[in-house]
């Protein structure tokens, strides 16, 4: 029988270390919409979303009451709509309608986001691809919840530089189209190398076409779980250290377990996988940063911190993997500046640039994330900072991505303010070499080679 | 059986568990264990509680909890025991 020492660590974590489960997301599949009449493409897509979704923000609340473990995002993740809009649109604007059609159905079921407004592209683009990344501005102006992504490139297919040079433009066009809010339709807008399908997290969450008409995905939390547990062995040796990650990580993702569970069968839809992946907040004590500076980083950037990050995502992973039936997703950990109060300390201390950044993402999910850089930013030069970190997916066979904001008006030394889970951040340097004639030369980078690995 | 868990946490007060032990009768739901301890100077209570035959479903327990542990001056949870389960049992 469970004993009164394990119910006041549960209770614990939950009250004082921000443990949550970040996310239910419910994967709808739209291909059943699919029409060539745009107005009744709308219909039956706001009718599919909204009567699939109906019970899940109170089966979320129900959960959340019940076992006392707080549910923060209750989402929805779609089959990306460049392939469910490509027989009814002609235009950006019949995309950007579809946009205001699931922001609507969002809205009414009460989601907090809508993930799936996006392109797989990694290969080539159709005409409705393109069509759909040229909206995308208009799109993210024009709705609240709705979240997009582009997958750029795959280790099997390479990188589509055309469409890396296109979303370098579509990525200023959004920030330029919400200015007044410090760009933040940018925050919306992801690009991806090796996307997954089952991702619950936004802003890069789609349901893939590989998956089930629908499927119930939760992410987990808990950086600060992890971080108080490492304070109790503060100055023991590696081994030490590993095992208290993974023993903690254990008890988070069992958590999202049961949730996830629980979800699928009360609302009768099919458990799809629980993402492990640490993921901070802007509130103190949830940060993967501070968990850098516990295993003996002054701050997150300091030599030392790729190894750190690097042994930190792995025991999570080895501790979650056994917690859960199913994992998938991103699974590792986020490293966002704005929704990450250790990472913004340690970008103000002048610790932590873009280049180590990048180089932590090689080791750990999922890309340079929430970075605010100065609104002068070339178009190009932001293509060129997203294939270079394409290309470290790309190689080393994982997911990585891209979601910077170039801030209109604002530069080195300002702040950027996007509120809520958003957070704020600080404007990063961005190297002002030009790479121009490389992003313009056009085709795509090949596939790498799958041997001969050294 | 429908196992919960309440706990209680705060400073330690005549009648507490009176309290709490005379709304869980009224509403049929039986204890069947009781431990406590004191951490960090707070009485920490808690109760293992069969709910099969409650007159009333959790939410509500929930909230009625809630709402006692105010007037007396404690927190009051109530969570099915699967969270604790899951945890720190394999």
């Amino acid at each position: 029988m469970i004993n009164i020492s394990e119910v006041i660590e549960t209770n614990k974590m939950i009250e004082k270390e921000n443990l949550d489960v970040r996310t239910i997301t419910l994967g709808i599949s739209l291909l059943d919409c699919i029409d060539s009449d745009l107005e009744s493409l709308n219909k039956k897509i706001y009718n599919k979303i909204t009567s699939a979704a109906k019970d899940l923000v109170a089966v979320g609340n129900e959960i959340e009451k019940e076992f006392g473990i707080p549910i923060v995002n209750k989402r929805i993740s779609v089959t990306p709509i460049a392939i469910i809009g490509g027989a009814a649109c002609k235009t950006p604007d019949d995309f950007t309608a579809i946009a205001k059609t699931l922001d609507r159905a969002g809205r009414d079921v009460g989601v907090n986001f809508l993930g799936g407004y996006s392109a797989l592209v990694s290969k080539g683009m159709t005409k409705a691809d393109e069509l759909l990344m040229r909206s995308i501005p208009n799109a993210l102006a024009a709705t609240q919840l709705v979240c997009s992504s582009v997958n750029l490139g795959s280790t099997k297919t390479g990188i589509n530089m055309d469409a890396v040079r296109i979303m370098g433009d579509i990525i200023k066009a959004t920030a330029e189209l919400t200015k007044e809010n410090d760009s933040i339709g940018c925050s919306k807008l992801v690009v991806f190398c090796n996307a997954p399908d089952d991702n619950p997290f936004m802003a890069g969450a789609f349901h893939g076409v590989t998956e089930a008409d629908m499927i119930i995905n939760v992410g987990v939390s808990g950086p600060g779980v992890v971080k108080t547990a490492l304070e109790s062995v503060r100055g023991e040796n590696f081994e030490v250290l590993c095992e208290t990650i993974k023993k903690t990580a254990f008890k988070v993702t069992r958590v999202g377990q049961l949730v996830a569970q629980e979800a699928s069968k009360r609302l009768g839809i099919p458990f799809g996988i629980v993402d492990l992946s640490l993921a901070p907040t802007p509130a103190i004590g949830d940060s993967v940063a501070d968990i850098l500076c516990e295993i003996g980083l002054e701050h997150a950037g300091a030599p030392g911190t790729t190894a750190a990050l690097a042994l930190l995502n792995d025991q999570v992973k080895k501790g979650g993997v056994m917690a859960s039936s199913y994992v998938g997703g991103l699974s590792g950990a986020f490293i966002p500046v704005s929704e990450d109060q250790g990472m913004i300390d340690a970008v103000n201390a002048g610790a932590l640039t873009l280049e180590k950044l990048e180089a932590m993402t090689c080791v750990c999910s999922v890309g340079l994330d929430m970075i605010a850089i100065p609104g002068d930013t070339k178009a190009t030069t932001i293509s060129g900072i997203i294939a270079d970190e394409l290309a470290i997916g790309m190689v080393n066979q994982k997911t990585t991505a891209v979601r910077v904001i170039p801030v209109i008006g604002k530069t080195v030394g300002e702040n950027a303010e996007f509120g809520g889970l958003l957070g704020h951040a600080p404007i990063m340097p961005v190297n002002g070499f030009s790479c121009d004639a490389f992003v313009n030369r056009g085709g795509r980078i090949p596939a790498p080679i799958h041997s001969f690995k050294n | 059986m429908k196992k919960t868990i309440i706990t209680v946490v705060g400073k330690d007060t005549v009648g507490i568990i009176a309290r709490v032990c005379t709304y869980l009768a009224e509403n049929k739901i039986n204890i069947l264990d009781i431990s406590q301890t004191i951490v960090d100077d707070y009485f920490n209570m808690m109760m293992i509680a069969d709910m099969s035959k409650s007159l009333k479903p959790i939410s509500e327990v929930t909230d009625d909890l809630d709402r006692l542990g105010e007037e007396i001056g404690v927190i009051i949870k109530c969570q099915r025991e699967e969270i604790f389960n899951s945890m720190h049992r394999l």
